[in-house]
């Protein structure tokens, strides 16, 4: 199982390489949002900067919605989902792996934004420890339930539109935690975020679990 | 009218009515349907005249008798569409699968309820229709779940396709739920900010209130139930009505070859060789 | 060329049994009780009207497709119970590429090749059986042409080395050059231990190919001579319908 997620984690990331979408269009995509809340909210700084850590994970939660979008519009093409099935590859282990190229590519937008951020709304970064650990968990929380409700809407010609719907409900505690846990790190009282981070610990555990079970049958009808 | 086909994968209620039914009712439905309006107009009665109004909310805490009743059954019925979605992944059963169903359309009924009456009750007691508090909020999220769960459920495909697929959303439904209720209190309560938000279900309800209160779980719990029981047999119509026939769409199928092929010979039901339909028939 | 696949005594069972086997497409009958078995290392050519059900009985070979009724076992393995199980042992040459348009040729034939667990060298001496290993290596595949897509698809099939050849439509879309190759490749593939089906439209070019012709019509199978001068025999063992 590992060893097919990374074959296919390796398939994503050099399909990402060599056609450079989350580069091209989903990082200027999300560094648009940043700009367009700064247009939206008060020119006030003191608003924009209460509110950055909410707006950093809201431009990356659309951002991975675009991100994810994009690992299973790769997967429609042409047959591919028949080749997969017929692949030998194990099911969980396709799952393991898209999970880890999207969460890949969101780690890179991430780290691009945070600079972005710390740039465009002057952001001083502080508490690193928490920062650090916010962005692993809610990554992993993006990636591994976007991959499971990514498949439920896949091959469905409404998948653009579901995908959203299904999705970002579901992430709802994954931005307020994310927030939450910014905000502590940024205001200097670390311990109040510890306890999102592992609350946001336990909803990546459940989306693993979940995709590990559930990608192989939801694979099967055509 | 369906036929039973050996070792399909998921088990289907025998279609062996002699005739299509003209109405899901039935003598259940019947008692039931009759005590809940019997039940509903004792309920009028008593949280609009016999029960005393709030000392600090005035006549507005009426709506609570309908509005926290509404909110558990809504809860309720969310649990039910998870386990009738685990039942279905795991015994591939179709009747549990459909009490899903029909149980996550009526939460989303219940819940939008809830979420109404909540505001009705908002304006006159804190002056605004919305707050953004654990309660009203984590229950603005399961109805945004439980319309993901519906979507999917009717989507444009087969059955299979779409059950399936549901199942899965809804199985995760009550998880989902748990976190966004635990994130959702974190949230709301871990910054202590003055609130105008009280609760309203004071320890002092007592007494007729109590009781108006009990008798609204009581009569919305009935109603649920006959919702809940129509709303099923809806859904299996819906399921049947879509399942002709194999054996005739066998029968079909071959019939397609009528005609002569390329080397100038008669295919199909008449051909020499073919197999006859009885043979179809004759499968075990 | 390559190593032979390990042998079965003679009088084994047959690599395809069918009997009366239904799969459903959906509530469509695809498949409405089709008769077939195809002993190793034949080459079984598969025709019929468009629609007939030919792709869909690939797929169902393929373990791909559900079998609802009846008896339906491809090597060994009961498409009733576990279908997945076969689906590692078959290669299936659809009208679909199967492809990563962003992807290059050599990039998509190691991927499948991967995940088949096939071994380096096979991948190497698919890629030049298929003529790709020159210029064409690194292309994107969305920039080739449709022959030059379906080599590479090929290419994909012929590095897993499956025991059963399945292939929809192979002369579609290739060139002279191209159809000699499959013909060849089909060759050595039954040479070599493994059992072709394939469905063809271009009955001249396959049926020199062919062992056996079986004709699809609505949804059931027929089994017939090879006609004519070029054919190569008699039907093999297996039922009459």
């Amino acid at each position: 199982m590992i060893r097919d997620a990374l074959v296919v984690a390796g398939k994503d990331l050099r399909l990402e390489a060599r056609s450079r979408v989350a580069l091209n269009q989903v990082l200027p995509f999300a560094l648009l949002v940043l700009v367009l809340f700064a247009f939206a909210l008060d020119p006030d700084r003191g608003v924009l900067e209460e509110a950055t850590p909410g707006l950093y994970w809201v431009a990356v939660l659309f951002s991975g919605l675009l991100a994810l979008q994009r690992s299973f519009a790769v997967e429609a093409a042409d047959g591919n989902r028949d080749a997969l099935r017929l692949s030998g590859l194990d099911p969980a282990g396709i799952y393991l792996g898209k999970v880890l190229a999207v969460g890949a590519q969101l780690l890179l937008l991430e780290a691009l934004l945070g600079v972005g951020v710390a740039v465009l709304y002057t952001t001083e970064l502080d508490g690193w420890p928490l920062l650090l650990a916010t962005v692993v968990v809610a990554t992993a929380g993006i990636a591994t339930a976007g991959t499971l409700y990514g498949v439920v809407a896949a091959g469905l010609r409404v998948r653009e539109t579901l995908l959203p719907l299904l999705l970002l409900p579901v992430l709802a505690p994954v931005l307020i935690g994310s927030t939450r846990a910014f905000e502590a790190a940024l205001g200097g009282t670390p311990s109040e975020g510890w306890p999102w981070v592992g609350l946001m610990g336990v909803f990546a555990l459940l989306y693993v679990v979940a995709g590990v079970l559930g990608f192989g049958p939801l694979l099967e009808e055509a | 009218m369906t036929t039973q086909i050996a070792s399909t994968d998921e088990g289907r209620p025998s279609a062996s009515a002699p005739e299509a039914p003209t109405s899901t009712g039935s003598r259940t439905t019947r008692v039931l349907g009759l005590a809940t309006l019997v039940g509903f107009a004792l309920l009028v009665l008593f949280s609009f005249v016999l029960s005393p109004a709030d000392d600090n909310q005035g006549d507005a805490v009426r709506i609570m008798y309908i509005h926290v009743p509404s909110a558990t059954l809504a809860y309720t019925g969310c649990f039910l569409t998870t386990l009738g979605s685990i039942l279905y992944l795991w015994k591939r059963s179709q009747w549990w699968e459909l009490v899903a169903y029909a149980s996550a359309e009526i939460a989303a009924l219940f819940t939008a309820v809830t979420l109404a009456t909540g505001m009705l009750w908002g304006r006159p007691t804190w002056g605004v229709y919305w707050v953004w508090d654990a309660r009203l909020t984590t229950t603005a999220m399961l109805e945004l779940l439980l319309l993901g769960y519906l979507a999917v459920r009717r989507l444009p495909a087969e059955y299979s396709v779409r059950a399936k697929r549901a199942a899965v959303i809804g199985l995760l439904l009550v998880p989902n739920v748990i976190i966004v209720r635990q994130s959702v209190q974190w949230w709301r309560t871990l910054h202590q900010k003055p609130t105008l938000f009280s609760d309203g279900l004071d320890s002092n309800i007592e007494g007729l209130m109590l009781f108006s209160l009990f008798l609204g779980f009581v009569v919305l719990g009935l109603f649920f139930v006959w919702l809940l029981i129509h709303r099923f047999r809806v859904a299996w119509l819906e399921e049947q009505i879509a399942d002709t026939g194999l054996d005739a769409a066998i029968a079909e199928r071959r019939a397609e070859a009528g005609g002569v092929d390329a080397a100038g010979r008669a295919t199909g039901p008449s051909a020499p060789g073919a197999p006859t339909l009885a043979t179809g028939e004759a499968q075990p | 060329m390559e190593t032979q696949l390990p042998d079965r005594p003679s009088g084994a069972a047959p690599v395809v049994h069918l009997r009366g086997a239904v799969a459903l497409l959906g509530r469509f009958p695809a498949l409405a009780g089709v008769d077939l078995d195809v002993d190793r290392r034949r080459t079984i050519l598969l025709r019929g009207p468009n629609g007939a059900g030919k792709t869909t009985l690939l797929r169902t070979l393929a373990g791909l497709v559900p079998v609802t009724d009846g008896e339906a076992v491809v090597l060994g393995v009961d498409l009733r119970r576990d279908r997945r199980a076969v689906r590692h042992r078959v290669g299936l040459l659809a009208h679909a590429t199967g492809l990563y348009d962003d992807l290059t040729v050599t990039d998509n034939v190691r991927f499948w090749a991967r995940a088949a667990k096939a071994r380096p060298e096979d991948v190497e001496a698919a890629m030049a059986r298929l003529g790709l290993d020159g210029r064409l290596a690194h292309v994107a595949v969305g920039r080739l042409s449709a022959g030059q897509r379906r080599r590479t698809s090929l290419a994909c099939l012929v590095a897993r080395r499956p025991e059963l050849w399945l292939l929809d439509e192979p002369h579609a879309g290739l060139d002279q050059d191209g159809r000699d190759v499959v013909d060849r490749l089909v060759r050595d593939a039954t040479a070599a231990g493994a059992t072709v089906v394939l469905s063809s439209h271009e009955l001249d070019r396959s049926l020199e190919l062919a062992d056996e012709v079986v004709t699809i019509a609505g949804g059931v199978a027929h089994r017939e001579p090879v006609p004519g001068p070029s054919g190569r025999g008699a039907p093999g063992a297996g039922a009459e319908p």
